[in-house]
């Protein structure tokens, strides 16, 4: 108990010193991701061509973790983002809707119908000359083609339905298209990215571009990389989706912020997404 | 009864004759306290697992009594000594009267 107190201690000294540690303090920077003892993942690689001018390299959050969170990466049965992608299993045979059916009805397994399906969202829609994120996918086909009530963005049901499709994708390179019919938006997003907002004036680069790795409070300060969505997060014990991470970081600059599911955060996740490509799609991931 | 509930083991496939290996479990399940209270003020019956076991070929090697303060989905990591080959039986009771078991075989390297 006293090792504990004096560590404490030390701890807000240097807070209040306005020291920050850098790298010592992270629990493992050079930890290499193997999830279930055989399917490694890329959590640091070279950026993709837009950021190379920007970032030396892209880096997983999972990186940034400590070391006991990143352990709950490593094995599926310790990391509780897959209770909820064994629901979603549940949810993927379940009949709803008008149309009496269900995700299996048209996609049947999902593990061969999702795979690598999460690596390359949002994607151009040609038929709907949209650009789509996973999510508006996910309610296109229960309104359109099951007669069913779309899901909320950022509930439970919804999250839990991403990991399932993230998981089969699991491992394989974030390849998401930044060209041709989505480049527009894709400029919308990037715009957003460097746009200083609220009342602390940062943009998502303040933080995520210039200070990644630095502390934010007690906490390291992730390059925002979203290969890892839905995340278990230990704060709430339940999948957070991507817009429902932006939310909080945007409400973080004490501004108001954009709806999940608006036209707004669709940009900016295909940015995101963007920054990401070349790293592991890890969803269920888990961090703090 | 409560819905959701999913017994999930994890034990080693091998394991050298008198070593110890080391068990994970989880049930999923609500583990309702019995102290909290719904938007009318009603209290929320108690509906947790109560007990959790482990057998070894019929030989206990774990029996645990459990409190309404456990959390959600309870998790039990634990190790055992196998000295042959055989099954790990394990078995929740809830406080319903449901009893969830599952067994893993576990040989000899």
């Amino acid at each position: 108990m006293n090792k504990l107190t004096s560590t404490n201690t030390l701890v807000a000294l240097a807070l209040a010193g306005g020291v920050v540690f850098g790298g010592a303090a992270l629990a493992d920077v050079d930890g290499v991701l193997t999830i279930n003892g055989e399917l490694e993942i890329v959590t640091k690689t070279t950026p993709p061509a837009h950021l190379a001018d920007n970032l030396d390299e892209i880096v997983s959050g999972w990186v940034y973790r400590a070391a006991e969170t990143q352990e709950l990466q490593m094995d599926d049965f310790d990391n509780p983002g897959m209770l909820f992608v064994d629901i979603a299993q549940d949810d993927w045979g379940t009949v709803e809707g008008t149309e009496g059916k269900s995700c299996a009805t048209c996609h049947d397994n999902v593990e061969d119908s999702m795979a690598g399906v999460r690596a390359v969202y949002p994607k151009w829609n040609d038929e709907a000359e949209e650009v789509r994120t996973l999510a508006m996918q996910i309610n296109s086909c229960r309104t359109e083609r099951m007669g069913a009530e779309p899901l909320k963005i950022t509930k439970g049901k919804m999250a839990r339905m991403e990991a399932l499709i993230s998981v089969q994708s699991r491992g394989m390179p974030m390849n998401v298209a930044i060209d041709g019919p989505v480049q527009a938006m894709w400029e919308q997003g990037k715009e957003m990215y460097y746009t200083r907002t609220g009342q602390l004036e940062l943009s998502c680069a303040n933080c995520h571009e210039d200070s990644y790795g630095l502390h934010i409070r007690s906490d390291f300060l992730s390059q925002g990389q979203t290969n890892g969505f839905p995340v278990y997060r230990l704060k709430n014990a339940k999948l957070t989706t991507a817009h429902g991470r932006f939310k909080g970081c945007v409400r973080d600059t004490r501004a108001e912020t954009y709806k999940p599911g608006s036209a707004a955060f669709n940009a900016l996740e295909l940015y995101v997404a963007s920054r990401g490509n070349g790293l592991s799609v890890e969803g269920p991931s888990v961090r703090n | 009864m409560a819905s959701g509930v999913k017994p999930r083991v994890k034990v080693p496939k091998t394991a050298a004759a008198g070593s110890a290996v080391t068990l994970k479990t989880l049930i999923s399940h609500k583990m309702e306290s019995g102290r909290r209270k719904d938007k009318q003020g009603n209290v929320i019956p108690r509906s947790i697992i109560h007990r959790f076991t482990c057998e070894f070929n019929g030989a206990m090697v774990l029996d645990v009594a459990m409190e309404p303060a456990i959390s959600t989905n309870p998790y039990f990591e634990f190790e055992a000594t196998v000295p042959e080959a055989g099954d790990f039986k394990f078995t929740w009771y809830d406080d319903d009267g449901s009893v969830y078991d599952t067994s893993k075989s576990i040989k000899i390297a």
